[in-house]
């Protein structure tokens, strides 16, 4: 299972998915209507770490975080 | 070094450590830059939410770059909230010269407002409203897009 964390302010429980990459989730994010505008402006991090590629491969246990527009200091 | 508190900062005490800190460091600059919650908008305060595992490796990246200029880097930042005219964030450059601490930190501190994990949000009639319009998106976000992933192939 792959672990999926929403921060800051998108208010959604983490879910729990067996996918083997980010289109995946993509996919199965898309027809939820409240989630658009977060895809949109969200960055994704696998294992803490930010990804630029939809096909990076996930295997069971890692951890997708999904960052919205940032605002320190 | 990292520096997160719960609530608002003791500014002056946590310069004070840092400045004592580096006495004998052999550095000759020393710049700091404290955010101050400001009244406006009729907000009561500002609070924030971090993610620490992308915030501590955003931070050593910026220390090892500060490292390779013979410089160190500091910062301290609050969690939750911080009312008018609290502080909730502290950066700081020590260097040998002080061009290099006057340019670094302006790349340092630019650089946290638009990577740094932290969520903004007003305080406004006990609510906690998420500063969206003042937030800025990372760097290669959309990934997850459809939309957004088109319009990056035309």
């Amino acid at each position: 299972m792959v672990r999926v964390e929403f921060l800051g302010p998108i208010q959604r429980e983490t879910m729990e998915l067996n996918i083997t990459n980010l289109n995946e989730l993509a996919t199965i994010l898309k027809d939820d209507k409240e989630m658009q505008e977060w895809l949109e402006n969200s960055a994704v991090a696998v294992n803490d770490t930010l990804v630029n590629n939809r096909n990076f491969t996930l295997v069971s246990g890692d951890k997708v975080s999904l960052l919205p527009p940032v605002c320190g200091g | 070094m990292l520096e997160l508190y719960d609530g608002s900062l003791s500014v002056a005490s946590i310069l004070k450590d840092w400045y004592e800190e580096e006495t004998s460091s052999n550095y000759g600059a020393f710049i700091s830059f404290v955010g101050t919650v400001r009244s406006e908008d009729e907000i009561d305060g500002l609070s924030f939410d971090i993610y620490e595992p992308i915030l501590n490796k955003w931070f050593d990246e910026w220390q090892a770059r500060a490292k390779a200029k013979g410089a160190i880097i500091k910062m301290a930042h609050s969690r939750g909230d911080v009312l008018l005219h609290e502080s909730s964030y502290i950066a700081a450059v020590f260097s040998p010269k002080r061009r290099v601490a006057l340019e670094f930190i302006d790349e340092y501190v630019e650089d946290f407002k638009a990577s740094a994990p932290i969520w903004k949000y007003d305080l406004r009639d006990n609510k906690r409203i998420y500063a969206k319009e003042r937030s800025t998106a990372i760097k290669g976000s959309g990934l997850l897009s459809d939309k957004k992933n088109k319009e990056d192939e035309r």
